[in-house]
């Protein structure tokens, strides 16, 4: 929920001086802008089973990953707007989340986490020190190079990592169907003679069941498991996406199975969560997440001759 | 010379790795052929049979993962040294070098530290063909967040590769396949020196004033720095007196030394195996540029490579290349 109420903020915070005319360089958080909404159970029934000592490395929409991880929520608000306190003193916004402290980093490129988390569960297997990585992926990456070779990597090594695709079934226009010449992606670990798991319909539990398994074989020394989640982006690829090439009524069809309607009414009808207890924690996020965006927008911009700075260690 | 250990490049770097190695274990090695072969190049020979398969990894022919990995690795405590064989298959992987080994320091805002060494080998003139004989210096160093380096011999290539595996950025160790001393590749003689066997460091940004002179500054790296040693010795016998200064390395870029010796000189020539245009050596002639122009004497001169791919055919690529006698030419031209 702290996750949903961020992109929420994100969402409406990103059009503050874009309208009426869409201009995305104005605003308090200018750039491209792509939000999680809807994707938020691909990073929780995962990331639920790691420690902070664990690594995760994110896409170019690492908010729920983030989050998930525990990242510092103030100081990532405070990034993406650019702000002096945030992660990186404003050096890397939205799609450059690094977190050292938790082990979260980051790559807007396709693709291009899987092999930073192979070398870092490579480190710490040749350490002998406990760790799994994690690196998500969208379903669009899997057909870069740097999936087949990741994965092969990782299966020769045996190496702790677990690899999550995020299928929101489009890479940005461009359908699951269009690009991918299989229809579902965990077949591929075959190929790479790993287990392949298919999570359907978003199910965090369903997820949160595998993703345990396959993270304790990792930690076993079994090596790596590729899941594929299917799920549901709600949102455009970016803020401002007009979405003209999805088909008419599929909003509205996956609005309906918004995961975090769903699992409260699942948690309700299980008995496991009343309507209070479910508004206190809906309070409880909701202030989490204001209180991160005052945060940003209290603090001050760096220096801009700060720029010059952290080129090198 | 008295207790004299000369060693080639290749024998250099190896002994750097191997001194590195037992001093610390987070130092490791990794990349195609570098295990029981002892590295296509031979810098890595010795290292298999001492430390093992674990520590000295043979890897898929998959430059992006095993590139990536490294990432991965020094950003979580380890001090990879990994090689691209050629410079040359760059295209394949620069992804992980240039938008992840390069930047993810500054992302983080200092936070990870990318410990990691990129060694590559660079150059032609034994006819390669063009997908395997360039040096894109250049390249690399245009790019911001890696340290670049070249040393073009044994002393130089043991202490800079001490100095990179200890350094907390990322270094792209660059070394010319014609200089490496093996002994199924023609290499150049002077480039195997006395080399300590203790270790030592040589300092990033510190280019070498390696002839003095007072007519002409010639500055080069790499194979480009024995080019203008040979071009001096020409020069010498016409009764000019040239100065050449190693860069040693790109980035840091000791641009004091190269304009400090233009000042005394007066004449500037740059010599590069790299391409011409766009690169090194507009970007030596444009530091006395900035900084001073009145210190020529004459217009600075380049001897570099055409802006063409580069040819396998000996006659064209002897052509194409940089050699004494065109640096020779180039003096004779200025005034």
């Amino acid at each position: 929920m702290v996750s949903r109420f961020f992109e929420e903020a994100m969402e409406s915070i990103y059009m503050e001086g874009k309208t009426p005319v869409f201009n995305m360089a104005e605003g308090p958080i200018p750039g491209e802008m792509h939000l999680s909404n809807g994707q938020e159970p691909c990073a929780v029934g995962v990331i639920a089973h790691l420690t902070a000592g664990d690594i995760v490395t994110a896409t170019h929409r690492p908010h729920h990953q983030a989050i998930a991880k525990g990242v510092d929520l103030d100081k990532m608000a405070a990034e993406i707007f650019g702000k002096k306190t945030g992660l990186s003193g404003g050096r890397g916004g939205h799609m450059h989340i690094f977190d050292a402290d938790v082990n979260f980093a980051c790559s807007g490129i396709i693709g291009q986490g899987m092999g930073p988390a192979v070398g870092a569960a490579l480190s710490r297997k040749m350490r002998g020190e406990d760790g799994v990585a994690v690196a998500f992926l969208g379903e669009g990456a899997v057909n870069q190079g740097a999936f087949h070779e990741s994965l092969n990597l990782a299966s020769v090594w045996k190496l702790p990592v677990i690899f999550v695709v995020e299928d929101n079934a489009w890479g940005i226009s461009v359908s699951k169907k269009q690009s991918t010449a299989v229809e579902h992606n965990a077949v591929r670990a075959q190929a790479y003679n790993m287990p392949g798991r298919f999570i359907a319909d978003n199910d965090p539990i369903a997820l949160f069941d595998v993703a345990g398994v396959a993270i304790e074989a990792a930690r076993a020394g079994h090596g790596p498991t590729l899941i594929e989640v299917e799920t549901y982006r709600l949102a455009g690829h970016f803020m401002g996406d007009a979405e003209d090439y999805r088909p008419e009524g599929e909003i509205d069809g996956l609005k309906a199975k918004d995961p975090i309607l769903v699992m409260k009414k699942r948690l309700i009808n299980d008995g496991l969560l009343t309507e209070d207890q479910h508004t206190a924690l809906s309070d409880k996020a909701k202030a989490r997440v204001d209180a991160a965006i005052t945060f940003a927008r209290e603090s001050d911009f760096p220096a801009p001759e700060e720029a010059l700075e952290k080129v090198f260690v | 010379m008295e207790n004299e250990r000369k060693l080639t490049i290749a024998r250099a770097m190896a002994e750097a790795t191997a001194q590195e190695m037992r001093r610390d274990n987070s130092v490791f090695v990794m990349g195609e052929d570098i295990g029981q072969l002892g590295g296509v190049y031979g810098n890595t020979r010795g290292l298999w049979k001492e430390f093992g398969p674990e520590r000295v990894r043979d890897t898929p022919i998959s430059e992006t993962a095993f590139i990536g990995a490294a990432v991965g690795a020094a950003q979580d405590g380890m001090r990879p040294v990994v090689e691209l064989m050629f410079v040359d298959f760059f295209g394949v992987c620069m992804d992980a070098i240039y938008n992840l080994m390069a930047k993810n320091i500054y992302f983080s805002g200092g936070k990870f530290k990318v410990p990691m060494v990129l060694m590559t080998s660079v150059g032609g003139g034994y006819s390669d063909g063009g997908q395997h004989s360039q040096c894109l210096y250049g390249t690399f160093a245009h790019l911001p967040g890696m340290k670049v380096i070249c040393p073009s011999n044994a002393y130089d290539a043991k202490g800079m590769m001490i100095e990179a595996i200890r350094d907390d950025s990322p270094v792209v160790y660059m070394y010319h396949k014609g200089l490496q001393g093996m002994g199924w590749l023609g290499t150049e003689s002077g480039a195997t020196v006395h080399t300590p066997s203790e270790d030592y460091t040589v300092p990033f940004g510190k280019a070498k004033v390696v002839r003095e002179g007072g007519d002409v500054t010639l500055v080069g790296i790499g194979m480009s720095v024995h080019d203008s040693l040979k071009a001096a010795e020409k020069l010498e016998s016409q009764g000019v007196s040239a100065e050449v200064v190693d860069l040693r390395s790109l980035v840091p870029l000791d641009r004091d030394t190269v304009f400090n010796s233009v000042a005394k000189t007066g004449r500037l020539i740059v010599v590069d195996e790299d391409y011409k245009s766009f690169g090194l050596t507009g970007e030596i002639i444009t530091t006395i540029a900035e900084r001073d122009i009145s210190v020529l004497k004459a217009s600075p001169q380049r001897v570099a490579y055409p802006d063409i791919p580069i040819p396998f055919s000996r006659p064209m690529e002897r052509f194409a290349l940089p050699n004494p006698d065109k640096i020779v030419a180039a003096y004779n031209e200025m005034n």
